[in-house]
């Protein structure tokens, strides 16, 4: 009997591992682990762990003034960038910023006005064609999503912001491509987007590549995972209330059972 | 003797853990229940949109405008002189819903009406905004689905509805903007 | 006429209504005082739970349904405004789609018990073929579900499960073109699979009905795999039974809380993530972790059948990978004919007791992890082998009946005389 509870606990770990286990990576190395604030989005063992909410004001910012001419995050509102502690007139001068398409109006025209707050994030293509026509015949990822999308997740996106070198003797590169470490089959269409100093952070923060890289994959992790740290509250007080019930009700059960056995 | 506390004892313990168990239970499902009763309420993006702002410049005296707002029309009406004076000659008592126009418009806004376009009888929405509607007896709006009149001030004059057109909550942004909700 | 009224309730509604339709008396036969074999280990605590998991199920599914957009243009955009902006939406999708795990791991387990203990035997077929029905329901049920949500797992799930049925001789092509409503997976494929999705588990439901009344007919079977003698061997149901189940409830939604709070996306599939798109398809399509060992079997065949000697094709591969996945199952239906020893429990038999856990269990590991795997060496070695085991464990069991000398069985359940190392065993 024993040696069946120890098998079927062995079973359902297996269970849980065979889908990692699944996701061997093609032929790309694996990125290696980073530290994370909040412990990374699909981590377990990070109860207590939150977002670095500075990190991921300069990732928007990051995100902003490099990515966003080519990348989507449609799934985003401008009204979301309150939860990582951007102000209320601070949303509003980002959403102003932008030209929405909207419409029609009376005359059945379309039109464009200043971005509101509960707007979505204004994406750079009109279209998935268009952006693949501008992109050498291949849209350019949303990146709404990106951190839970890929395998690694935070360690990948960091690893591949970081990964460009120069293609090692013999690696045949086709036009229009680069050569990257950690993207599968080492040739990205994405030239290398963040450089030394490339953008020029408000709070002061050298923006070396690695802080650039880093801040931007916190920032792409919120926007995957908003819900992360509510989530992770919520569950330490489900677990800590079933732990104390089940207790009780083991008290219970013995109890009853005492005057069985 | 012994035998008999035991037993005692153990009675009054027993009931406690079944009763511990069972309110924990109690309360564990009513906890759970929470969130699906919540998930029906109006979620973040439609809060979003609660508020709308409205451009008046276009709207010429003696015209009205549709706007949409959560979901119903709101009716915005640029008053001419002789609508305003009308809507305020009526003696307040002799109303099924007494309320003096100055109350519906806001000071030095007295054109501007601001109205929920959705009759309080059963929810229909009344004619009368845009041109060569009916705007019933009294001038204002004509409810088609069981008859209700509205004045110049959109408050109820004849007809099944027991109350007035609802004024939103709204301020005026500029002289020629106001934000709703 | 026929029954005067005999309810006795202290409650005069629950009386008066009683007396007219007796579901009290009911209630309390077939859960309050019903005779329950006193000797239950912690394996029977998951019928109880596979039925609060369904009930979970359809309960956050129905939640789910009133955000869902049924529509490839928007149903992806619809699942993460459900994650995003919908009060307490996250958790209730987390909470269906790891639920869809949960159940099967609950079924799985309940599964191998009634098959350790012979739970299938006379006179409780019938109940074992309604859980094979049940199974079946589950697998479709979570098949379609999965497809809902429109990212490129499901879309490619969808692509290559419903092109299984093109391996069915002359009409395979028509039928897929009428699941799919089209000529690829798409709109009306999305809408029919979730219409399927919302009405399969009330259809589930009713077959648990029907394997629950079939149980209460039959009782119970128990680790000992001896019928109840008397009432010293049983206890009623309430309050030894549904205290246990209820502690057993706990400890598993301590589990079930732990992945849907602290590891919600660890037997998802990251491509999930990534809108449908079918001009690309994904890397490794890998079903969901419990489809693993029946997707191994699909795969498994790599050869074609022909007559011996000639160039003649009876099955081809195709093909015959999909009769060994269905039949995967189907051989289930029949264990109860192909099991002929007159001993229950695994217990009492030497032999058997060995098959089951180093021959089934580990041919579903062996599966389980082959199927995930990318369909190259040794994976598909492995999954060769599993299959060969998977299936060797049934087809052996008639001649295992005959050669097997089961040990001499317990004298009843309370007082187990012989045997009686089994017997204190709890």
């Amino acid at each position: 009997m024993r040696r069946l509870r120890t098998l079927l606990a062995a079973g359902a770990m297996t269970i849980a591992g065979l889908t990692s286990t699944a996701l061997a990576a093609g032929n790309a190395p694996v990125p290696p682990a980073q530290t994370w604030a909040h412990g990374g989005v699909n981590s377990f063992l990070s109860f207590f762990k939150g977002y670095d909410y500075a990190s991921v004001q300069r990732g928007f910012q990051v995100y902003k003034e490099v990515c966003s001419s080519c990348h989507a995050m449609h799934l985003l509102s401008y009204r979301n960038l309150l939860d990582v502690g951007f102000t209320e007139a601070e949303v509003k001068a980002i959403a102003a910023a932008q030209e929405i398409t909207a419409g029609p109006n009376d005359q059945g025209e379309m039109f464009t006005r200043p971005g509101l707050p509960a707007d979505r994030f204004k994406s750079p293509f009109p279209n998935a064609q268009a952006a693949a026509a501008a992109n050498g015949g291949k849209a350019p990822p949303d990146l709404s999503l990106i951190v839970k999308a890929r395998a690694h997740h935070e360690d990948y996106i960091y690893a591949l912001l970081t990964g460009y070198t120069d293609a090692p003797e013999g690696f045949e590169l086709s036009p229009g491509s680069n050569y990257n470490k950690y993207f599968p089959g080492n040739a990205i269409a994405m030239a290398q987007p963040i450089y030394e100093n490339g953008v020029t952070y408000t709070d002061g923060t050298p923006a070396t590549i690695e802080q650039q890289a880093k801040d931007v994959t916190n920032f792409m992790a919120w926007a995957a995972e908003p819900k992360l740290e509510e989530r992770r509250r919520v569950g330490i007080m489900v677990i800590l209330f079933l732990v104390f019930f089940a207790g009780i009700m083991y008290a219970a059960k013995r109890r009853l059972w005492s005057e069985v056995h | 003797m012994a035998d008999t506390m035991h037993a005692g004892d153990g009675q009054t313990r027993r009931d406690f853990i079944y009763l511990a168990g069972a309110a924990m239970g109690g309360v564990g499902a009513a906890a759970a229940l929470w969130p699906f009763i919540h998930s029906l309420n109006p979620a973040a993006d439609t809060l979003a949109l609660a508020t709308i702002e409205v451009d008046l410049a276009p709207i010429q005296p003696g015209q009205a405008i549709k706007a949409m707002w959560r979901g119903k029309p709101v009716f915005i009406r640029n008053r001419t002189q002789e609508e305003i004076d009308t809507a305020r000659a009526v003696p307040t008592a002799e109303l099924i819903d007494p309320q003096p126009d100055q109350a519906r418009v806001k000071e030095g806004k007295d054109n501007w009406l601001v109205l929920v376009g959705v009759c309080t009888h059963l929810g229909c929405i009344p004619l009368g905004t845009s041109s060569g509607e009916s705007k019933g007896d009294f001038g204002g709006w004509f409810c088609p689905c069981h008859g209700s009149h509205y004045d110049t001030s959109g408050r109820i004059r004849k007809g099944p509805a027991p109350l007035n057109l609802p004024v939103p909550e709204y301020a005026f942004l500029t002289d020629t903007r106001v934000k709703i909700g | 006429m026929a029954h005067a009224p005999q309810s006795n309730f202290e409650n005069p509604v629950v009386n008066w209504i009683d007396q007219r339709l007796p579901i009290f008396t009911m209630m309390n036969k077939e859960y309050g005082s019903f005779p329950t074999p006193r000797n239950f280990n912690y394996f029977w605590n998951f019928g109880a739970l596979a039925m609060f998991v369904l009930v979970t199920m359809i309960v956050s599914g129905i939640f789910l349904a009133m955000h869902y957009t049924n529509n490839t243009a928007m149903a992806f955009d619809s699942v993460e405004r459900i994650m995003r902006d919908v009060n307490w939406g996250w958790m209730i999708r987390y909470i269906h789609a790891n639920g869809a795990s949960m159940f099967f791991i609950v079924v799985y387990i309940h599964i191998f018990r009634g098959i350790y203990y012979g739970s299938y035997k006379a006179p409780r077929e019938l109940i074992w073929i309604f859980g094979v029905i049940i199974l079946l329901l589950m697998m479709g049920t979570a098949f379609m579900g999965y497809v809902l949500p429109w990212g490129q797992m499901s879309f490619w799930g969808a692509t290559v499960i419903t092109n299984l049925f093109s391996a069915i001789p002359v009409v395979g092509e028509s039928i897929v073109t009428l699941l799919w409503g089209g000529f690829s997976v798409d709109n009306p494929t999305l809408n029919r699979f979730f219409a399927l999705h919302y009405l399969l588990p009330f259809v589930l439901l009713a077959v648990v009905v029907l394997h629950v009344a079939a149980l209460h007919i039959a009782g119970s079977n128990n680790p000992l795999g001896i019928e109840p003698k008397g009432p010293q061997d049983t206890l009623p149901f309430h309050p030894y039974y549904t205290t246990k189940d209820i502690f057993g409830l706990t400890i598993f939604l301590i589990f079930f809380a732990s992945f849907v709070f602290f590891a919600p996306n660890m037997l998802g599939h990251p491509d999930n993530y990534i809108p449908a798109d079918p001009l690309v398809t994904p890397a490794h399509i890998v079903p969901e972790w419990y489809f693993l060992p029946f997707y191994a079997i699909l795969r498994s065949i790599t050869f074609s059948i022909g007559l011996p000697f000639t160039d003649v094709v009876l099955i081809d591969a195709k093909l015959g990978g999909v009769l060994a996945m269905f039949g995967s199952i189907a051989i289930l239906f029949v264990l109860p004919w192909l099991d002929n020893s007159p001993v229950r429990s695994a217990r009492f038999r030497p032999i058997f007791r060995w098959w089951v856990l180093l021959c089934l269990v580990p041919s579903f590991f062996m599966l389980g992890y082959a199927g995930g795997k990318p369909a190259e060496q040794p994976y598909v070695l492995i999954g060769q082998l599993g299959t060969v085991m998977y299936f060797a464990f049934f087809l052996l069991l008639p001649i295992i009946g005959r050669i097997e000398k089961p040990l001499p069985l317990p004298a009843s359940i309370a007082n187990p005389v012989l045997g009686g190392n089994a017997a204190t065993a709890k």
